[in-house]
């Protein structure tokens, strides 16, 4: 007799898991019937990698310069060889004064305007003149730091007398773990931070709030299936599948852009779990908010897609932000899954390095998921 | 024996009583037509007895079980149908009956027996892989129903089941609402059809949150000297404070 309870909790069980599985075949025939949503959801992934990686680049590739050489020596035409023959610079023109040069940048003809001092070679504390454009800020730092970088290496090989260098310093920068400057470095972890967050979050509140609309929701509260399977039914089929893009992601940066993965693979995926569950329960408060699958989605764009593409890192430095900025980078969630993802990718570090990143997502999905539990329940 | 026993049932807004001390049982097999305009409060007694929503005070039974305490053990005797259609139109025939047949627990092999029958009684065996959303309105609002009671609940609640079609779909509704009762299933309807409160055994007539009449339709016709059931709620609405 003593069984009898054992088994009867044992039926129930199986029973909540036949529940479980009905619903959740039933999550998958609407996301493959759906065929356009389909599309997007597998497609996404490639197209944002394939843009990132070839169009929107922030990597300088043969920026057109102009060069006012009023020195004409040896040493300057050295240096000029050199610009027009490295793969971020291209010698569009020689001018012969400064306003011709200026005439060229209104026009948008350069970026760069490089002034050589009359006499170069014989003065060496005699200094170049770069002029950039700084209407994009980012542009110009980089540009003159290209330029100087190749200035400096010529001045060294040339001017290599020991009265000039003796007292002269010249720093020795080494770039660590990516030193080819590749910007996939940086936007593959970002493109992850992206597409998790949009595909977890937007398809899951869009998902329960269209079962709102049809009304089918009042129906799935009436039965006997308690609440938080539902949602987790709700939630399970889109955390696959945003596994199925991480995947996508991973193998299009490793064999096409050529980015490694210097870290634990598990660890990486792991984390992408993590980081996609904070991102279902953000869907899900959503989803208690917004009462129209329109509204959820504008919801969605406005409150996870910008402030994962502006405040995370993934395309502005966030040391280089205004400090009130930096500070509401903190609650960004992509921000650290960002950090833990390029620490792990590209760095190799190990579970003790991102363990920061990790304590605070994770104390992200608790808070979310109590938050939007009390929220759901409210709203019956 | 009565399935739906409530006593001062009360359910408050902030200061708005939505639900004010309604008392009523509904018997075992009996079809219980539950009317009120907009606004009356029907929906809102409805979520209390389905257990989506706690009464303010009062004291309720549904199937046995309490209101307040056994809200898990109600829903898993009762059936709903809502008035925006319970069906997933992406899903087929089939795959919406065995979805629900999945919520309810039912063994394979008895959603199979069920699945089989329940086409046949629909006549819809040739549309068992058509997707619920190229199906005529009132194939869709009998499938509905028919899924709804799957699991031979104790008592079906039926927010507006018809609304959109004309008295002749709506009869053939009703048919199947009768094989309910008749297997026992006690039918809780709503609807603002007055041909259809004629169909009901007893019908009570909801206005500002009360219960201002509760009888067979005879009766109440008898009562207020009214010819058809849509003279009576006319008769009793016209002094209603709340619109829409």
């Amino acid at each position: 007799m003593s069984s009898g309870p054992w088994l009867e909790m044992q039926k129930e069980e199986s029973k909540r898991m036949k529940q479980f599985i009905s619903f959740i075949r039933k999550e998958f025939y609407h996301i493959f019937r759906d065929k356009r949503t389909m599309m997007i959801l597998l497609a996404m992934p490639i197209i944002l990698i394939i843009l990132f990686g070839y169009a929107i680049t922030t990597e300088i590739k043969r920026a057109p310069i102009a060069i006012l050489d009023q020195s004409r020596d040896e040493v300057t035409q050295k240096m000029i060889d050199h610009l027009s023959a490295s793969e971020y610079f291209e010698l569009y023109t020689m001018v012969n004064s400064e306003a011709e040069g200026q005439a060229l940048f209104r026009q948008g003809k350069v970026r760069l305007l490089i002034i050589f001092p009359a006499q170069y070679a014989s003065s060496p504390d005699a200094s170049v003149q770069l002029l950039a454009d700084a209407t994009d800020p980012n542009e110009a730092t980089q540009l003159a730091a290209y330029a100087t970088a190749i200035l400096s290496q010529v001045k060294v090989e040339t001017i290599n007398s020991p009265l000039s260098t003796a007292t002269a310093i010249t720093p020795v920068v080494s770039l660590l773990y990516n030193p080819l400057m590749k910007g996939a470095y940086n936007f593959v972890p970002g493109v992850m931070g992206l597409i998790l967050i949009l595909i977890c979050a937007m398809m899951t509140s869009v998902g329960i709030v269209k079962e709102k609309e049809i009304g089918t929701m009042e129906v799935l509260l009436v039965s006997p299936m308690k609440p938080v399977y539902i949602i987790l039914a709700k939630a399970t089929p889109y955390l696959l599948l945003s596994l199925v893009n991480i995947a996508t992601i991973l193998s299009l940066s490793y064999f096409l852009l050529g980015v490694p993965i210097a870290g634990s693979l598990t660890l990486l995926v792991s984390v992408s779990i993590l980081y996609a569950l904070v991102s279902l329960c953000l869907g899900l408060l959503i989803s208690t908010v917004a009462d129209t699958q329109q509204a959820a989605m504008l919801v969605s764009a406005v409150v996870l897609m910008l402030p994962v593409m502006l405040l995370s890192g993934m395309m502005f430095p966030i040391e280089n932000m205004p400090k009130i900025l930096q500070v509401l980078s903190n609650i960004v969630p992509a921000r650290w899954y960002i950090s833990a993802v390029k620490d792990i990718m590209i760095k190799g570090l190990g579970a003790r390095a991102i363990l920061p990143e990790i304590s605070i997502l994770a104390g992200m999905a608790v808070f979310l998921v109590a938050l939007s539990v009390k929220r759901f329940k409210i709203r019956l | 024996m009565n399935v739906i026993e409530t006593e001062q049932l009360t359910k408050r807004f902030g200061t708005f009583t939505a639900v004010d001390h309604i008392s009523f049982s509904v018997g075992e097999g009996e079809i219980f037509g539950f009317l009120g305009a907009n606004g009356a409060g029907k929906t809102t007694a409805m979520r209390m007895l389905c257990g989506l929503s706690t009464p303010t005070s009062g004291s309720g039974k549904v199937a046995g079980f309490d209101i307040y305490k056994e809200t898990e053990l109600i829903k898993r005797h009762i059936g709903y149908m809502s008035q925006k259609f319970s069906l997933y139109g992406d899903l087929k025939v089939w795959e919406n009956i065995r979805l629900y047949g999945g919520i309810y627990g039912l063994p394979e092999k008895r959603l199979k027996e069920k699945t089989d029958e329940l086409l046949r009684v629909l006549d819809l065996e040739h549309e068992r892989n058509t997707l619920v959303d190229a199906l005529p309105l009132g194939w869709k609002q009998k499938l509905s129903f028919s899924v709804a009671v799957i699991h031979e609940p104790r008592i079906v609640f039926l927010d507006e089941p018809t609304g959109g079609v004309d008295p002749v779909t709506r009869r053939q509704f009703w048919e199947l609402i009768y094989q309910a009762a008749q297997r026992g299933i006690t039918v809780f309807v709503t609807t603002h059809y007055m041909d259809e409160a004629e169909y009901c055994n007893r019908v009570s007539i909801m206005v500002d949150g009360k219960i201002e009449a509760l009888d067979s339709p005879a009766a109440l016709k008898k009562t207020f000297k009214a010819d058809n059931m849509n003279d009576v709620f006319r008769a009793l609405a016209r002094n209603a404070k709340r619109g829409e």
